[in-house]
Parts: C-alpha cells; structure tokens; sequence
C-alpha cells in the first residue's frame, strides 16, 4: 500500500487528493494535512466582500466530505518536510503541528511514499507597514473572514453616504509584488454596482491603486482579444471599463506604508505620492508559508528544496535571464522536485521560474512588478494532473525517474484559464467581463507579438458571462463536495 | 440617441492622459449587453469557447 500525503486542502490540494482517491481506491492511502477544517470556494469571496453572499454559503466542512471519500484528514499545518527520512529510517516523513481544536499544539511525524504540496501562500501583509486587516489599516478579501469584516466596513460606509456623507474606496494592490489583480478588478466593480443599487453612487469617489504597469495586465503581461474584427489590448478593455464606470486609477504603485485613512506610494518614475481614504481593500503580496527541510542527519536544506520566496522548486528553467530570452519552456510541465522525484508542487505553492509581466523598477530601484497569478482553473488543472501521475506511477506504468518522459503534463504555457469578472450579483441587473486566455505564460516563439492563440483568446462583458459566474459558483462547490457527478465537472 | 451619446462621454476628461485615450461603450452596445435574447446566445457561445480551452489544456 502507497501512501500519498497532501499538504493543504485548497482548489488544487483538494483537486489532488480527491482524484488520486477516486483512482486509487481503497488500496491506497491519501493523507490531507490542512490547518483549516473548511473548504473555501475563494472566487465568491468577492460577494462575500460586498454582502451578497454569507461566509457559510462559500464554504463547508472538509472532515465528513473526506471521511465519505476514505481520505485521512489531518487538521494540521505542515511544519518541514524530511525527504531523506532520518538516521534510523530511509523513509520520508513531515512533521505535522496540530490546529484541531482537540489537539492543539501537538505534533506528529507522517511518513509518506509520495507528496503533493498544496499549501497554497502566506498572505504577506507584514512586506508592507500598516498593510492588512489584522493589525494594518487597510482591508482584504484573500480568506472568507477578512471578506465578511470587509462587508462589514463597507455597509458602514454606505450608511454614512445615505446620511449625505462622502467616501472615498481604493482598492488594488498592497505591494510592488503583488499578484492576484483580477480579484482586486472583480472587487471594485462590485463596490462600484452596490453603491449604484444603494443610490448613493454620487456619494462616492472610487479609485484603483496597483503595480501593473498598464491597467488590464493582470500580472499576465495583459490579454490581447478578438473585439469587433480587430485584436484588442486588455489596457483598452480594462480603461473603458473604469472610464464607463467613472472609477480613477493609478497603476506601476509600490505601495509604502498604509496608515489610517491615509497611504503613501512611490511609482515607477520615482515620484511618491499619498492617497487618502475611508475604505480600502488592498491584496498583500504572496509568500511560500514558511516550510523547512531537513537532510537524513538533520541539516536544513531548505536552500535546496525551496526558491527564496519560499515556493517549492518543481522541473522549470529557474536560470536568471532578462525577459528577452524568457521562452515557454522555462515554465514547469510535470511539477516535480528535481532532487527529490516523489516530491510534487502544485498551485501556488510551486515555485514559478520567473514573472509573466515584464519585470519593472522604479528610478530609485524598487521592484514594482506583478507576481505571476497561479490560483483557480490552472491550479485545478495542475493538482489533476500531478495526482494522475502519481496514480500511474503507483499502478507501475512508469517509474518517478520516468515522469519527465512518460508523466502527464500541464505546463501554464500549454495551458488555458477561463476567468469570469462580475460586477453585482443579481442575475438581471449584473455584469461580467467573460475572459479566457491561451496559453496562460505567453509563448511568443508561437504566437509573435501577443504570444496568445486569437482562436482561443476572447472577452466580452454582458450578463451572459454574469450568469456563468453563478453557474460556477455553484458548480465548483458541488464537485468539491463530491456531490453525484463530481469527476464529470471539469476544472 | 444623441442625447444618449452625450451621456456616455459624461467621465471623459480632455487631454487627462487616461479617459481621453481610451474608449467607452455606446447606447447600442450598452443595450447588447443586458439584452435577454442576445446574451442567452451569447451564453451558449462563451461556454463552449471556454469547454474549448478547458479540453485544449488538459494533456
């Protein structure tokens, strides 16, 4: 019997461990580590941020959906990982810190055969004074929690504006190497429509701060689409949204500090500026979570399982070069540790071998550049892919030496995503900006000048792309459920 | 419709180095958009393009 460890239970951990079960069977094991005892269907957090929706209806217990499955559910976060195993065994093991209520605290060693780390990102309020719900000023929709304290504020603010007061909301990103843009985007459109519903959008000033260096580049290097006979920059989407919409923006930001009701940024010509607010949702940059490893004798080498950043290094190209020579082969394809072949990373937690967007700096230096996004259907996509390996590896199709010939693939410059935007919630009166993209990671040896496939890359706001957003919605918290049909949905 | 024209334009600042460079939708387009009919068939298409990259990106 082969023991299969996941480390954290998010869209691509949970994607991984349910289809490794689902094609192992019984003669297997899938052991899910997770500090967090729910699941989170994080797109609708968006509508939890602005009221529409309920913590409860984004989210459910993962413990009886896993116990349903036969996965061994540990509510646990992940301390190091032991690839070697130790002096008196060659097996590998993590070391597990309970956060179960009933055993708190606790530690506990899990060996593994094969292991699948999902642990998602540390929400890196701390790279920014002032940044951050918890001990900052400004606000956040990264978790469920912080989106419904962010409701919170914002009913606040329109009971303010219906007294006649006015408001001003910035929303955006909290760093110079933030990613995430798009929820940041689905946001505050969604402000904008509730103040409109709520009649008090006069009231409001509304405007949008982040490090892109153009509006509608989404840490992707932008999205160039098929619009009435002609390929259409996202920079031309994007500003016509917010110029429709009467929202101001500033991008290529690298915010400094957030105090209360006031924030100071520097742009990249090198001139600092400071905005004022009532309410602010900022994104924190991203980090790995903090995780260690240790050699059979103890040594940590970290160094050499993990990126700086803390990102687990998988099969990419990570060489320094300058954009120029970024190919999409530098991207990973099989998500396996090069050092330790029955080590996998997935979603965010893989280290990626560079930015998409094409690196920036101020005058004075500092890095302003979009971190490369690595969350929803590419995270799904991946975790299938990685179990679908493993399975195959365990059922001795192959062997882990063997994945880079025989493995399956999903390379974010062979992959697609579909994103949907909305602004509202109701099914009449919202909106949608309905996006894919192909190939997520630009090939420009492939595609010349957009480095995206036109037949395969389109947009258009309406509420047809309102209505798929529901519709995913609801989709996405049944198949994580395991409900009937489940394996039928795909990412 | 002229009046309409006039409205669209109403968060167009001349020579703001944003707004002015950019384009908005008109009252036509406006309309598409939340148009039953015309965005049912829009929904039919959006799905398949999107069913069409999902199958293209699983290999």
């Amino acid at each position: 019997m082969a023991r299969i460890v996941v480390l954290g239970a998010g869209v691509s951990g949970h994607t991984a461990a349910t289809f490794a079960k689902h094609w192992l069977g019984k003669d297997h094991e899938v052991v899910v580590v997770s500090p967090n005892s729910k699941w989170n269907w994080i797109p609708s957090n968006i509508w939890v941020g602005v009221g529409e929706m309920t913590p409860e209806d984004v989210v459910f217990e993962l413990a009886p959906v896993y116990e349903k499955a036969g996965i061994d559910f540990r509510q646990a976060k992940a301390v190091s990982i032991h690839p070697e195993g130790k002096q008196d065994s060659e097996k590998p093991y993590v070391t597990i810190e309970y956060t179960d209520p009933n055993k708190q605290g606790q530690t506990e060693e899990v060996e593994y055969d094969y292991l699948i780390n999902a642990t998602g990102p540390k929400l890196n309020f701390a790279a920014t004074p002032g940044l951050g719900p918890e001990e900052g000023n400004s606000l956040s929709v990264c978790t469920y929690g912080h989106a419904a304290e962010a409701n919170t504020y914002f009913q606040e603010a329109i009971e303010k504006m219906k007294k006649g007061e006015k408001q001003k909301f910035l929303i955006g990103t909290g760093h110079g190497m933030c990613t995430c843009q798009g929820a940041a985007f689905e946001y505050i459109f969604n402000i904008e429509h509730e103040l409109r519903k709520a009649g008090v959008r006069d009231k409001a000033e509304i405007k949008w701060i982040s490090n892109e260096q153009f509006l509608g580049d989404f840490g992707v290097a932008g999205v160039h689409i098929k619009w009435g006979g002609h390929i259409v920059s996202s920079k031309v989407l994007a500003e016509s949204l917010f110029v429709e919409r009467g929202v101001d923006w500033i991008t290529g930001a690298h915010v400094k500090e957030v105090q209360k009701g006031k924030l100071t940024y520097e742009l990249l010509d090198g001139t600092e500026g400071e905005e004022e607010f009532d309410f602010s949702m900022l994104i924190p940059p991203f980090t790995g979570v903090g995780l260690k490893a240790y050699d059979k004798e103890g040594n940590d080498i970290t160094d050499k399982v993990f990126m700086p950043n803390g990102f687990m290094k998988v099969d990419a190209d990570y060489t320094p070069k300058p954009f120029e020579e970024w190919k999409a082969s530098d991207w990973p394809k099989y998500y396996q540790n090069p050092d330790y072949k029955n080590m996998f990373a997935v979603g965010i937690a893989f280290a990626p071998p560079h930015p998409i967007s094409k690196p920036a700096k101020s005058v004075n230096g500092t890095p302003i550049t979009p971190a490369p996004p690595r969350t929803g259907m590419p995270s799904g996509i991946i975790g299938k892919t990685v179990a679908q390996t493993i399975t195959e590896v365990i059922q001795g199709k192959y062997s882990l030496d063997e994945v880079p010939e025989k493995g399956h693939h999903a390379s974010m410059a062979e992959m697609g995503a579909a994103c949907v935007a909305s602004a509202g919630k109701g099914l009449l009166d919202g909106s949608a900006v309905a996006l894919t993209v192909y190939p997520v990671v630009p090939d420009y040896e492939k595609y010349p000048g957009t480095g995206r496939d036109p037949e395969y890359t389109f947009g258009e706001v309406g509420l047809a792309g309102h209505w798929i957003k529901h519709i995913l919605h609801h989709l996405f918290m049944w198949k994580a459920q395991l409900k009937p049909g489940w394996t039928l949905i795909p990412e | 419709m002229a009046k309409d024209y006039l409205d669209v334009q109403k968060n167009i600042t001349p020579y703001d180095g944003k707004s002015f460079g950019t384009m908005v939708p008109g009252p036509f387009q406006r309309f598409l958009r939340k148009c039953l009919i015309w965005q049912f068939i829009r929904f039919i298409v959006i799905n398949l393009k999107m069913l069409m990259v999902v199958a293209k990106s699983h290999h």
